[in-house]
C-alpha cells in the first residue's frame, strides 16, 4: 500500500511541470516564441528525470532505503513520457509533420543526431519496463537496459551542442551525469 | 514633558514629502512634463504611453522606398525576446537586466582611416533632425524573425561626415565594455567587447541603418540603446547594439561570433536560404507571433538592394 502512495507521489511530481506548462500555454504566458519554450521545458524535464533515474541506484545503495528501488521504473517511464513530449513538440509544432524535414534535421544537425540517438535508446527500455518483460529477457535484461547509459550521455551531448556560446547550464547536467556514473565505478 | 514650540521656518509634518514620494520625484516630472507635451503634440497618445518604461517619443518621417508593407512585430515581444549576451544568455534576460545601463551621457569614438576623426555623443552622431523610420525584417540566424519599425540614419551618411581615407576598406564597430552596467560581461561567454564589421561598400549601402529608436520611441536598453547598428540583409548578430566605437580600417576587423565558432558564424552572414547552420535549417523561419513557418529570402527579401555586392564571390564558402 505505501509502495503505491509513493509511486503516485513520485507520477504526481514528475507530472506537476506539465501542468504548469498547460497553465501557463492557457494563459498565454509561454513569451514570444511559445514553442521554442514548449521544446526547451519538455527536453529539460526529459534530462532531469533521466538523471533522476540514474541517480536511485547509487543513492538506494548509500543510505539503504529500500523502498527507492521500485521508484527507478516509475522516474525512467516518466522520462519517456517526457521525451515523448519533446519529439512530438519537435515534430508537430516545429516542424508540421514535415517528415522530409525531420529525416533531414536527424542526418544533418549533430545535435539533433544525438538527440534523436538518445530518445530511440529510450523506446525498447520504455516497451520492456514490465515485469513479463523481465522475466521474459532474463539476464540479457539488465544488459539491454544498460542503454539508459547510452542516452543519458546523448541526452546531454544534444543538449551541449545545441547552445551558442554558454555551457554552463548543459554543464551541469554533464557534471551531474559524470557524477552519477563515478558512483558506479567506485562501487565496483 | 517637554513642549516643543516650532520654528516659523520649520515644516509642519504635513508639509514634509513622505521619503518614498521624494524618491520618486522625477517621475512626477516626467509625467508631468509627458502630459504637458501631449497636450502640445499630436502624437499625443504615444506621448503618454512612453512614460511607463521612461522612454521618450521619437517620431521620425517614414521612408517609405525601404519600409515593408507586412505586419509589425508586437511591440512586447520585440522588447523581451532578446539576444544580448552583455546582459545574459537567455533571450528574457536583456529586459531583466538591462536596467541597469547608463544610456546618458553617451559617446562614441570615430577612429581609424578617417580624415576627421573625433569623440561626439550619441545624439551628435545621429542627429534628430536627420532621423527617418524604416520598417526592415530582422532575421536571426537562430531561425525567427520579427518586422521592426526603426528610427535611425543611414551609416553611409553618418561615415562620410568622418571622411574616410582611400585606404578605408572596412567598419568595425564595438559595444561597450563594462561589467557593472552589463552583468552578463562578468563571465567570458564571448570574448568581450562585442565586435562587429562590415565592408565599406556594405557600410554605404543606403540599407544600412543606425539606429536609435524603435516603434516611435527611444531605443529600449536590451533593443541596444542608446545607438545601434540595423543591417537587414544580414543575419541579426551583425546588427551590433551599444556602440561605443566605429573604427575604419584596411583589413577586415575581427568579429565575436566568427571567432567564437568559425564553422559556424562567417563574417558575411548574409542571410541565405541555401546554407545551412549546423544546428538550423536555413530555409524557412518562425515570425516571432506566427505559429507555422514561413520561407527564408535570399538576403532576407532584399536581394534587389545588396546582391550587388557580392556578384564574384561564392557565398557558400563567404557565408
Amino acid at each position: 500500500m505505501t509502495r503505491i502512495r509513493i509511486t503516485a507521489a513520485t507520477v504526481a511530481l514528475g507530472l506537476l511541470p506539465l501542468l504548469v506548462l498547460v497553465v501557463r500555454a492557457l494563459r498565454d504566458d509561454l513569451g514570444a516564441n511559445p514553442i521554442e519554450e514548449v521544446s526547451h521545458e519538455t527536453g529539460q524535464w526529459t534530462l532531469r528525470l533521466l538523471l533522476a533515474t540514474l541517480a536511485v541506484t547509487p543513492l538506494r545503495r548509500l543510505s539503504g532505503w529500500s523502498w527507492l528501488a521500485p521508484q527507478r521504473r516509475t522516474l525512467g517511464l516518466l522520462c519517456f513520457a517526457w521525451a515523448v513530449l519533446h519529439v512530438s513538440t519537435w515534430v508537430a509544432l516545429d516542424l508540421a509533420f514535415d517528415f522530409g524535414a525531420v529525416v533531414e534535421d536527424v542526418l544533418d544537425r549533430p545535435y539533433i543526431t544525438a538527440g534523436f540517438t538518445g530518445f530511440v535508446c529510450l523506446v525498447p527500455l520504455a516497451v520492456t519496463s514490465t515485469r513479463a518483460w523481465m522475466r521474459r529477457l532474463g539476464r540479457r535484461w539488465t544488459r539491454l537496459h544498460r542503454l539508459v547509459y547510452v542516452a543519458a550521455a546523448a541526452g546531454v551531448v544534444h543538449f551541449l551542442w545545441l547552445v551558442k556560446a554558454d555551457l554552463l547550464e548543459p554543464g551541469i547536467y554533464a557534471a551531474v551525469l559524470a557524477l552519477l556514473l563515478a558512483a558506479r565505478l567506485v562501487r565496483r | 514633558m517637554r513642549i516643543r514650540i516650532r520654528r516659523a521656518s520649520e515644516p509642519a509634518a504635513s508639509e514634509i514629502t513622505p521619503e518614498g514620494l521624494w524618491l520618486r520625484r522625477r517621475e512626477f516630472l516626467q509625467a508631468g512634463a509627458a502630459g504637458a507635451g501631449a497636450l502640445l503634440l499630436p502624437s499625443a497618445l504615444s506621448a503618454l504611453e512612453s512614460r511607463a518604461d521612461g522612454l521618450g517619443a521619437l517620431k521620425a518621417p517614414r521612408n517609405a522606398t525601404y519600409s515593408v508593407s507586412e505586419d509589425h512585430t508586437d511591440y512586447d515581444d520585440a522588447t523581451r525576446y532578446n539576444n544580448f549576451y552583455e546582459f545574459g544568455t537567455d533571450k528574457q534576460d536583456p529586459k531583466k537586466y538591462a536596467h541597469t545601463l547608463v544610456r546618458d551621457p553617451w559617446s562614441v569614438l570615430i577612429d581609424g582611416e578617417v580624415g576627421k576623426p573625433g569623440r561626439l555623443s550619441f545624439e551628435d552622431l545621429v542627429p534628430r533632425k536627420a532621423l527617418e523610420e524604416r520598417v526592415y525584417r530582422l532575421r536571426c540566424v537562430e531561425a525567427w524573425s520579427m518586422v521592426i519599425p526603426w528610427i535611425g540614419v543611414p551609416l553611409g551618411d553618418v561615415l562620410k561626415r568622418f571622411e574616410p581615407t582611400r585606404k578605408a576598406r572596412y567598419v568595425a564597430f564595438e559595444t561597450l565594455v563594462d561589467p557593472e552596467q552589463m552583468p552578463g560581461q562578468r563571465r567570458r561567454v564571448l570574448d568581450w567587447p562585442y565586435r562587429e564589421g562590415l565592408r565599406l561598400d556594405e557600410a554605404m549601402n543606403p540599407l544600412a541603418l543606425l539606429a536609435t529608436g524603435m516603434y516611435g520611441r527611444e531605443l529600449p536598453n536590451q533593443n541596444g540603446a542608446p545607438v545601434r547598428l540595423v543591417v537587414p540583409w544580414k543575419y541579426g548578430f551583425k546588427s551590433i547594439k551599444s556602440i561605443v566605437r566605429i573604427h575604419l580600417t584596411e583589413d577586415q576587423p575581427f568579429t565575436t561570433w566568427n571567432d567564437s565558432a568559425p564553422q559556424e558564424y562567417g563574417f558575411y552572414a548574409n542571410v541565405n536560404p541555401d546554407v545551412h547552420h549546423p544546428r538550423w535549417r536555413q530555409s524557412r523561419e518562425r515570425r516571432i507571433g506566427e505559429f507555422g513557418k514561413r520561407k527564408t529570402l535570399p538576403f532576407n527579401g532584399y536581394a534587389e538592394e545588396v546582391a550587388g555586392l557580392y556578384k564574384r564571390m561564392d557565398l557558400a564558402e563567404f557565408y
